[in-house]
């Protein structure tokens, strides 16, 4: 049995996200690991498939900042907001590289994630009769039941290299607590080969959950890093909101190539200095403690 | 005399009335979340609201910005995985009514939320069809909500993301049994699918609102019903809750996060 193991976020990273590994961070509008993301960038990742549903602010940073060859999702805007620029701009103008893509729908990557940590090659769903999505994606096939004859969509199962994810709580054993909108989380740790969890707190107890908890034991996880806020500008349920006002100032942000890196450098590049010399400082008093 | 409503608002009221109490519905996030949520405050008490985010029975107090605000899952009577929404609630059948927004709309009611151009390379990369290419197919009905312009009412449309009523035979055809759009709100009309060719024509027209700009703003020689009727103006009460819904949602979302 394996068993998590503390890290801060720098070396995590380091440890497990290599270049041109496949890596899901997920977190549906909720718990969206931003911080880990952000690491990522600083570390200069190159050549990464990225996965995820809901591609938005935090895979737009990945992408304008040139991590990804491939991007597999579902659904790739600024919630309420409008279009993703640099995620456009990829792919409509190969900035600042060249982006791959592989297109699902939700329900699709949802049971694909659940295949895999199931332990199952390929997810079976009534999906995506009609739409044109099946013509472009190779990936989407159709399977017919062996009782009923009905044709059904089948998708592989999605097995990411790393799983990164964001949670409320771990304990010091490493189980971890996430809840609120619990999204794929459980699901995208199980079907990872490795995951990465960062989490707001390191408590003794897990203490009261709510009734949408979902705990993960800490054997099915590789890596626990303590990071307050680190879902920020998506939100943690029972910690902080959402803060739709940043949601709504990326947009021009984002939107030309220019103002998008200044902002990366003074925003993501330049925490580098201060993250390194933070993270083994937290990690003596965990052990003290 | 000047109308004391929106065009925005008129859409969002005529919408809000398609539903009925006691509906399940699946909540498309902008104009449907804000439509859904007005039917909740006004004449459907009981309608049940689910966000793919997996909050089922939600009643938020101010309109999310995104798909799973934390305002959702507060006020959810559960709270679900992804998986299981789309598997055991969706696919399960157990949605009556799919509300959509779209980007493009053609006269069968297919949607294009992907691209404008090439796939592969194209004008215009939209976000994607997200929940909607199974909502369209798995809810027993769905309802689209949207303004009404020639850019995204579409003679051809680029990509079929999710499925309307195809070429007029297609569900049947495929073995698909429910009954797809049977509705599209706009800021002008209401159309309804024609029982045989399940081509959209304008059975609803909002007061003051001409044929020929309705024929203006659509992309193809739109059809009207043999029987036309004229929207009912928004009450005093719908406008005032809409507002009050309004305010409170912009004061929430202006304001920076705790």
């Amino acid at each position: 049995m394996a068993t998590a193991q503390f890290f801060s976020l720098s070396e995590a990273i380091e440890e497990y996200v290599r270049d041109g590994a496949s890596v899901a961070l997920e977190g549906f509008t909720h718990l969206i690991p931003f911080a880990a993301g952000h690491e990522i960038i600083r570390q200069r990742r190159q050549d990464l498939t990225l996965i995820r549903m809901t591609p938005d602010i935090l895979y737009d940073q990945m992408i304008g900042m040139g991590c990804a060859r491939k991007l597999v999702f579902s659904w790739g805007g600024n919630p309420g907001v409008g279009s993703l620029h640099r995620f456009r701009d990829a792919i409509e103008n190969n900035w600042p590289r060249p982006l791959d893509i592989e297109e699902h729908s939700h329900a699709a990557i949802a049971n694909a994630y659940e295949a895999a940590a199931a332990g199952l090659p390929c997810a079976i769903l009534r999906g995506y009769k009609g739409s044109d999505l099946a013509a472009v994606n190779p990936n989407i096939r159709t399977i017919s039941c062996p009782f009923t004859s009905e044709e059904l969509a089948c998708v592989p199962a999605l097995r990411p290299d790393v799983a990164v994810v964001h949670a409320q709580r771990a304990d010091r054993r490493g189980n971890v607590l996430i809840e609120g909108i619990i999204g794929v989380q459980k699901e995208v740790v199980l079907a990872a080969s490795k995951a990465i969890v960062t989490v707001e707190e390191i408590v003794d107890k897990l203490g009261d959950t709510r009734a949408d908890a979902v705990i993960l034991p800490h054997w099915t996880i590789a890596a626990i890093v303590e990071v307050p806020r680190g879902a920020q500008p998506s939100y943690a349920q029972g910690y902080y909101g959402r803060d739709n006002s940043f949601y709504k100032a990326w947009d021009s942000i984002s939107r030309e190539r220019d103002a998008f890196v200044a902002w990366m450098n003074e925003h993501v590049l330049a925490e580098k200095e201060r993250k390194r010399a933070a993270a083994p400082r937290n990690q003596a008093e965990r052990e003290r403690a | 005399m000047t109308p004391d409503y929106s065009p925005t608002e008129i859409m969002t009221i005529a919408a809000s009335r398609t539903l009925k109490d006691g509906e399940v519905c699946f909540v498309g996030i902008g104009l449907p979340s804000a439509a859904c949520n007005l039917a909740r405050l006004t004449h459907a008490p009981n309608i049940v609201l689910i966000y793919e985010s997996g909050t089922i029975g939600c009643r938020p107090e101010v309109l999310p910005l995104s798909i799973g605000d934390g305002e959702l899952c507060e006020t959810a009577v559960t709270t679900v995985s992804v998986p299981e929404l789309f598997r055991y609630w969706l696919q399960g059948g157990r949605i009556s009514v799919g509300f959509l927004g779209a980007a493009q709309i053609d006269r069968f009611g297919n949607i294009n939320t992907t691209v404008i151009g090439d796939y592969r390379h194209p004008k215009v990369r939209l976000p994607g069809g997200g929940g909607a290419p199974e909502i369209s197919t798995s809810c027993g009905e769905v309802f689209v909500v949207m303004p009404q312009s020639k850019r995204s009412f579409v003679d051809h449309i680029d990509f079929v993301t999710s499925l309307g009523n195809g070429d007029g035979q297609t569900r049947e055809s495929m073995g698909i049994k429910t009954k797809g759009p049977t509705r599209i709100i706009t800021d002008l009309c209401v159309m309804e699918p024609e029982v045989e060719s399940k081509e959209f024509a304008v059975t609803s027209i909002h007061p003051g609102v001409t044929r020929d700009q309705i024929r203006a703003h659509t992309g193809w020689a739109v059809r009207f019903a043999a029987e036309v009727l004229t929207t009912e103006p928004p009450s005093k009460s719908e406008l005032e809750i809409l507002r009050d819904l309004n305010a409170r949602t912009a004061s929430a979302h202006g304001k920076p996060a705790p």
